[in-house]
């Protein structure tokens, strides 16, 4: 095996390796910064989201500007849900992973019989119409007010929601971990690399028998479980779902951190959303109203210095003269 | 019948806005593939430096109008010179990102510069009357509107198909390699048709300041509408873009008229429909990828 076919194989480290870590830094971050709980849990539910978009933008290759109607659709089931029905969490969990993934399954059904552009488009039109219906339906998610008066019961029975938010980004963070575990597992598995191999070339793929669009409709509704998961689990530590968790920014903003810490590879979704919920807070603490100017100009940094690039610099003034092929999906592959 | 007519001016004129704008995209996205996602901070711009000169500096609204144009076509020949053109050859997703991050700093820009309230362009008595065409009278700001997306499409349509900067042009997107041996200036091609659709849809941005009012935000939701319309026409077909843009304005109007509290569903069921029944489009360009 040549060393440009290794870079594609399932990685051999343990899948529970990258979770570990993340749930140790997620820990330390717990443990030491407790007046910034609020920011750990925004970033875990983030870091889910853009988790679930590699799935599909990274593993899947196929772009989408409309990942953020997974996440609203998890987001309003859990709020109406501990509104209307039960106020435990992980019931409302359930449910938001349910709505996530039905949703995809129903419209990836339609969506996935198109690609490229067109598909880029249309998921775009799916999440502004779910936009024009949530607005609409007022008396269930509360329209432009967005929808508010839910509180949450105790985790297990045991653990209650505190001011503090102490409960809330623990629960935030240990769902991740586990998302993570379940994604990484399932991308290294056969139907993982099938899918892989779908991104690489669908006609060879189609010609080995591999079962095309059945393939991607499983990615797509698992990535819709692990977004409406997100979604759940932003409207119970938020205590509120705003139409904003429907809106393209929030798709956009998605991709943006994806790109940012390296499609295809999992723990760069992570990277991604850490990178750039900490840019976010830190230039709106700032300055509320010119936040946009540190993100573009970050933005039009990364495309005129790709991060790969920025990291093979860093790695060979450092000193480490092995040339290890970066197991990754590059920005140039992903067109 | 009063209600029908206007939805149809209204709707008519909102699409040769949509399509003024869109041209540019077109061009760019479907022949010289590059994903400009900057194109509604064009219109921003163009609708802006008009505002600005005729409120604040009291110009002429047909002295402010050349001028805005002309300042977006240099902004966009700028632009193309000296940074867009190195990502031509860069994957579709680094353009896209690029971008939208000189979206998110043209916005953040004119919100510091001019403030977050939307800006009105001051019009001429002559554009501020209506017009009586004999069996019905026309807020005259629509007929321009109406005049100018008629010249824009058809000089836009002679200069693709029968001059020879439209052959250079062409040639230039089909065969780059192969132009630039027989002589024909590509780069300059290249910066010419960015500047121009620039330019138009700075254009745009002045004729439709009416109906879409001028805010930081108005390159980010105004993009999105743009983008459907190319998609819709087919990428890098004028007469395409034309049907799309018209036919998506009247549903978008006629559902502001009628259906107002269902916001934009209308317009995205209808682009989902068109898109779902043509994935390349109403009229698109050849076979793409």
């Amino acid at each position: 095996m040549t060393t440009a076919d290794s870079s594609l194989a399932p990685r051999c480290g343990p899948a529970w390796r990258t979770p570990a870590v993340v749930f140790a830094l997620g820990l330390a971050a717990w443990w030491l910064l407790p007046d910034q709980l609020g920011l750990v849990t925004r970033i875990a539910f983030t870091a889910l989201f853009v988790l679930s978009l590699d799935l599909v933008v990274g593993v899947a290759g196929m772009a989408t500007l409309g990942h953020a109607a997974l996440f609203g659709a998890g987001a309003y089931a859990a709020g109406i849900f501990a509104l209307r029905v039960h106020p435990d969490p992980l019931a409302g969990l359930a449910i938001g992973i349910v709505a996530g993934s039905l949703i995809a399954l129903a419209s990836g059904a339609f969506l996935l019989r198109y690609r490229g552009f067109t598909f880029l488009m249309l998921t775009i039109a799916l999440a502004q119409i779910a936009l024009s219906l949530a607005q609409k339906a007022r008396d269930w998610t509360g329209g432009d007010d967005g929808l508010t008066g839910f509180t949450m019961g105790p985790l297990l029975g045991r653990f209650a929601f505190d001011l503090e938010g102490r409960t809330a980004a623990l629960y935030a963070l240990v769902v991740l971990t586990l998302a993570l575990y379940v994604a990484r597992r399932v991308t290294d598995s056969p139907f993982g690399l099938a899918v892989r191999g779908i991104h690489e070339n669908r006609a060879r793929m189609a010609a080995l028998g591999t079962p095309v669009f059945v393939r991607l409709l499983t990615i797509y509704t698992l990535a819709g479980a692990l977004a409406g998961a997100a979604g759940a689990l932003a409207a119970q530590t938020n205590a509120i779902v705003g139409l904003d968790s429907l809106s393209f920014a929030l798709s956009a903003e998605a991709l943006v951190m994806l790109i940012l810490g390296g499609a295809g590879r999992l723990h760069g979704a992570i990277i991604g959303a850490v990178l750039f919920t900490l840019l976010h807070h830190t230039a709106s603490s700032i300055n509320p109203y010119h936040w946009l100017f540190v993100v573009g100009g970050a933005l039009m940094f990364v495309v005129l210095v790709p991060p790969q690039r920025a990291w093979a610099w860093l790695r060979s003034r450092l000193g480490a003269h092995e040339s290890r092929p970066v197991p990754a999906v590059t920005q140039e592959e992903l067109a | 019948m009063q209600l029908l007519a206007n939805v149809l001016v209204d709707g008519l004129a909102y699409g040769m806005v949509l399509f003024v704008i869109a041209v540019g995209l077109s061009v760019t996205l479907g022949l010289m593939r590059f994903v400009n996602l900057s194109h509604g901070a064009f219109a921003m711009i163009g609708g802006y430096v008009a505002a600005l000169l005729t409120r604040e500096a009291g110009w002429s609204f047909w002295l402010a109008l050349p001028a805005a144009v002309a300042t977006t076509g240099l902004l966009g020949a700028a632009l193309e010179a000296l940074v867009l053109r190195h990502l031509y050859r860069r994957s579709e997703l680094s353009q896209v990102l690029f971008t939208i991050g000189l979206t998110f700093f043209l916005i953040a820009a004119t919100n510091a510069l001019a403030g977050p309230q939307v800006q009105q362009i001051k019009l001429p008595p002559l554009l501020d009357q209506s017009v009586d065409l004999g069996f019905r009278t026309l807020p005259a700001q629509r007929l321009l509107v109406l005049c100018a997306g008629l010249v824009v499409a058809l000089t836009a349509a002679w200069t693709v198909t029968r001059t020879r900067f439209g052959v250079w042009l062409r040639a230039a997107v089909d065969h780059p390699d192969t132009a630039s041996a027989l002589g024909i200036p590509i780069r300059a091609v290249q910066c010419a048709t960015f500047a121009v659709g620039a330019a138009l849809a700075g254009l745009g941005g002045v004729l439709g300041a009416e109906l879409m009012p001028l805010e930081p935000y108005y390159a980010l939701k105004y993009l999105v509408l743009v983008l459907v319309v190319v998609a819709v026409g087919g990428m890098g077909s004028l007469l395409g873009s034309l049907i799309a843009a018209l036919s998506l304005g009247i549903v978008e109007t006629a559902s502001k008229y009628l259906a107002s509290d269902w916001g934009s569903l209308f317009f995205f069921l209808a682009m989902a429909l068109l898109l779902a029944w043509r994935p390349n489009g109403l009229l698109s360009r050849g076979a793409r990828a």
